[in-house]
């Protein structure tokens, strides 16, 4: 079979119901078992404004929103303005006549589907929810896709909300806009095709389950964009997991009271994004003085201070690096698609658990508000829990209980409170092995070195653990694309193209950030071609993170710092630059304005 | 050899909640005074050791969890009432109680102590209030007077204090009271109903500082202090509040305002029913990760 690969966009204005329509597109195809990806590029407005929302379908597993629009959906006068040059030749564009109050759109190698919502729907109701549905039905007939399916979901979303009546109405435009296209337009050449049905979901819902099934007792948040999606999840099935869910008054209390509850034996979590992450900052340092496991997502934004609220960046990896004064052990994680945001929340808790520290999730806007299909056996409900060296009852001990013994892992064992015979304190000043302060009265350089190496000794434990980044690819390739996080997807089809295209390429893509393995990562690097690091920030923030630690000094950079993600060709054209050689910075330039 | 947690066979002590390190403030600072009262207090409520967490900010004060051996926390500086709740909510059968100063809870902490009591969260807070910032070797709290000189307000203080006995009534504080740390029998009994209230409880202490605070002596409290009238009505928050502005040659002392009608927030959560978080069986069951998967569909 034929692999089936096709992106529709719906372009509109906010208030039109465009969240729901990347959940309602994604639903539709999931049911037809082919695989999506969304991207929606949106602004901070609640009215007004223009949201443009991209979906990626393929009968294979996708995790990027891809080059070309084969069909857009203008759902507004102005969308059609805007997007008609975003279609691809031999693409077609949908769009709802009676706002055209001038000339028709001019392009000639394109299809145009003009329709009128007021005939189709009878003329009687214009709610905008339903001219959506309605522009479903057209787009559904020319990919050949299932009318039942789009009745299905119209049912599941209506009926027990709004009742028959409006079900009714609803069903009524989807078979109008289907039966008019079936007549009036002509049908892609490519269609769909019909596979086992998948799940769908949201890359914040996904971190927040992995969350849930890593076994998170306490999560609490402050609302930030674009990572609020995670709080969403976790209050909505709060009563059903079993889980203790708080907004909270800021985010210095946020990571305070998961400290709380972590240390009270919960594992405890939160997630924010750059600007609640810096009010975090000096408690992720405290969390690491009293020992305490604690997980914080960060979902980045473009920054700096309040920056691009909707819009997606890489820029806050030297934030993490840094936050919080003085040297601690800690793990820093970017997950690089959306299940795999799933699979790291139960592996990164069960390493701060052993090992007694801060653990950070760099995702970003792109990863986490998108969609994505997923299979519905192939999650691991029931990861590996193991929640290291935890003392919860009486024990056989010699002599008293040391909270911070000196070990030759540097890992102490940890008592929860409410156990027996094993108080003690924990103190975000630091301390002896028992737990007494040696920073006021009683400042012991000896005592200070001791408890200072012990801590830091975690951090060899912890380096062993994390898998080094491996290298997709020929080994022997002309040039080696090095990525990060959410743009593994991106990078891997740029990687493709290019070889297709006769530049052999190869990709080492970066998930567990720090701490580093210098000598693992260092023979994986030797194997690199010409070597391009892309990422999504100004100063090359991961490129210079990358030299300080192992002395790896990259070729070429190609980097974006306009608010959008990059598609695959941004990659191919700047691998294609640098390689003439006259530069070794290549910026793409964003096509599609929203 | 190996040794265990000797059962507590009798009733506790306040013997049995001395830590084994020596408190480190000058001599009759104020705060030692507290410190009695606590460990009378956590005698007369007749839990183990074990079953309490105190927990504390940064300030001379804050030191405190490090003279008790009960479990402990000393946090970061203002984050004490954030920290304790995060502990309350994981396990509300542990007794949690706060100690700081007033810079740390009404200054730096000021966010917290304002929606910690909105939530009602079940915390024995324990302001020790000298009106100075000691640890910093004496500049002006939220606390200090009008007029009174510091290192950081030498030619006086400018600002108006705030009263944290009518913005705790205001704020939703169902259990509100003053005390004297030279009033150790009282401050006592103030410390053990706060500890027997279920919800949140705020005592303000005056705990004079010998080094930098040269006008909130203890001879200017004992001249000032009265005990609030026994006709006085706790459960009256207008009657409450108008005993709460009272500032001058008499300063009332004793328990305001106390609402025993409101749910505490761990009384509020439907999920703590099973018991405390800390003790649930983690993850999900597979009947319900396929409830989650089904509506994904």
């Amino acid at each position: 079979m034929a692999k089936y690969d096709f992106v529709i966009a719906v372009g509109g204005a906010p208030g039109q119901g465009i969240d729901t329509v990347g959940k309602s597109m994604s639903q539709i195809c999931a049911r037809h078992g082919l695989h999506v990806f969304t991207y929606s590029a949106y602004q901070s407005l609640i009215r007004g404004g223009h949201t443009f929302l991209t979906v990626r379908i393929s009968s294979e597993p996708v995790a990027n929103h891809g080059d070309e629009i084969d069909l857009i959906i203008a759902l507004d006068a102005n969308s059609l303005e805007k997007h008609l040059e975003n279609v691809r030749p031999g693409g077609a564009i949908i769009y709802n006549s009676d706002d055209i109050k001038k000339e028709k759109p001019e392009r000639d190698d394109i299809q145009l589907c003009p329709i009128s919502y007021k005939e189709l729907s009878g003329g009687t109701d214009r709610k905008k929810m339903m001219l959506n549905i309605c522009t479903f039905g057209v787009a559904l007939n020319m990919v050949g896709g299932d009318l039942s399916v789009l009745e299905d979901i119209i049912t599941l979303t209506f009926l027990k909300r709004k009742g028959q009546a409006i079900t009714d109405a609803n069903l009524a435009v989807a078979r109008a806009g289907y039966n008019y296209a079936s007549e009036n337009f002509t049908p892609f050449e490519s269609q769909f095709v019909k596979q086992e049905p998948l799940a769908f979901v949201e890359g914040n819902a996904a971190m927040a389950m992995g969350g849930a099934a890593a076994g998170v007792k306490f999560y609490c948040a402050y609302p930030m964009s674009p990572s609020t999606g995670v709080l969403h999840w976790m209050a909505q099935n709060a009563r059903d997991l079993n889980i203790m869910v708080r907004q909270c008054e800021d985010e210095i209390s946020v990571v305070n009271m998961v400290i709380g509850a972590a240390h009270a034996g919960c594992r405890a979590m939160c997630a924010t994004s750059g600007g609640g992450f810096a009010l975090m900052s000096e408690a992720i340092g405290s969390a690491a003085m009293m020992e305490i496991p604690i997980v914080v997502i960060n979902v980045q934004r473009g920054g700096p201070s309040t920056g691009l609220p909707t819009k997606t960046e890489q820029g806050d990896l030297w934030q993490l690096l840094g936050a919080s004064q003085g040297d601690f052990p800690k793990i820093i994680v970017a997950p690089i698609n959306i299940m795999d945001g799933f699979d790291t929340i139960p592996e990164l808790f069960n390493l701060v658990d052993k090992f007694q520290c801060p653990g950070m999730v760099l995702s970003d806007l792109t990863l986490s508000m998108g969609f994505t299909t997923f299979a519905p056996d192939s999650i691991n409900w029931q990861p590996e829990i193991d929640r290291g060296e935890l003392i919860t009852g009486l024990r056989e001990m010699d002599g008293e209980y040391l909270r911070y013994e000196i070990t030759d892992s540097g890992i102490s064992p940890r008592a929860i409170p409410g156990t027996p015979g094993h108080m003690h304190v924990v103190a975000t000043d630091d301390h002896d092995e028992d737990g007494s302060l040696i920073s006021d009265e009683y400042t012991n350089p000896h005592k200070r070195r001791d408890i200072m190496e012990k801590r830091q000794r975690k951090m060899d434990g912890i380096v062993e653990l994390l898998p080094p980044p491996t290298l997709e690819g020929p080994e022997d390739a002309e040039v080696t694309l090095i990525g990060w996080g959410s743009t593994h997807s991106v990078i891997s089809e740029a990687t493709q193209k290019l070889t297709e295209d006769g530049i052999t390429t190869n990709h080492i893509h970066f998930k567990w950030l720090y701490p580093m393995d210098e000598d693992a990562i260092n023979e994986v690097l030797a194997k690199s071609g010409h070597a391009v690091v892309v990422e999504c920030n100004y100063t090359g923030q991961f490129a210079r993170f990358l030299r300080g630690e192992t002395g790896f000094k990259a070729d070429g950079h190609i980097r974006k710092y306009d608010g959008e993600p990059f598609m695959p060709h941004h990659i191919v054209d700047g691998v294609r630059e640098l390689l003439i050689g006259k530069t070794d910075l290549y910026v793409p330039y964003q096509e599609i304005v929203v | 050899m190996a040794t265990k947690e000797r059962p507590i066979q009798v009733a506790p002590t306040a013997k049995d909640f001395r830590g084994k390190v020596a408190p480190d403030w000058c001599p009759s600072c104020g705060h030692s005074g507290i410190l009695t009262a606590f460990r009378n207090a956590f005698a007369k409520q007749g839990r183990g050791r074990h079953e309490y967490l105190t927990v504390s900010g940064i300030g001379c004060s804050s030191n405190l969890p490090g003279y008790v051996p009960t479990y402990g926390m000393h946090t970061l500086h203002g984050r004490a009432l954030a920290v304790a709740t995060g502990a309350k909510l994981a396990n509300h059968e542990m007794s949690v109680v706060v100690t700081g100063g007033d810079g740390d809870g009404y200054g730096i902490g000021g966010n917290h102590f304002i929606h910690t009591m909105r939530k009602n969260v079940d915390l024995l807070y324990v302001v020790m209030n000298n009106q100075i910032y000691g640890l910093t070797i004496g500049q002006a709290s939220p606390t200090s007077l009008l007029g009174m000189a510091t290192k950081s307000t030498p030619f006086g203080n400018v600002e108006t204090p705030l009263n944290p006995i009518a913005m705790a009534i205001v704020a939703g504080a169902t259990f509100v009271a003053r005390g004297f740390s030279a009033e150790m029998k009282e401050l006592t009994e103030l410390m053990y109903q706060g500890m027997q209230h279920k919800g949140f409880a705020l005592i303000d202490v005056f705990s004079p500082c010998v080094t930098f605070n040269k006008d909130n002596t203890y001879d200017y409290f004992k001249e000032r202090v009265r005990f609030l009238d026994e006709d006085h009505d706790t459960s009256n928050k207008a009657a409450a509040l108008e005993q709460a502005v009272k500032w001058g040659d008499e300063i009332p002392i004793g328990l305001f305002y106390q609402d025993t009608s409101r749910p505490s927030l761990d009384e509020s959560e439907p999920v703590l029913e099973h018991g405390p978080m800390a003790h649930q069986p983690l993850g999900v069951t597979p009947e319900q990760g396929a409830a989650i998967i089904q509506r994904m569909m």
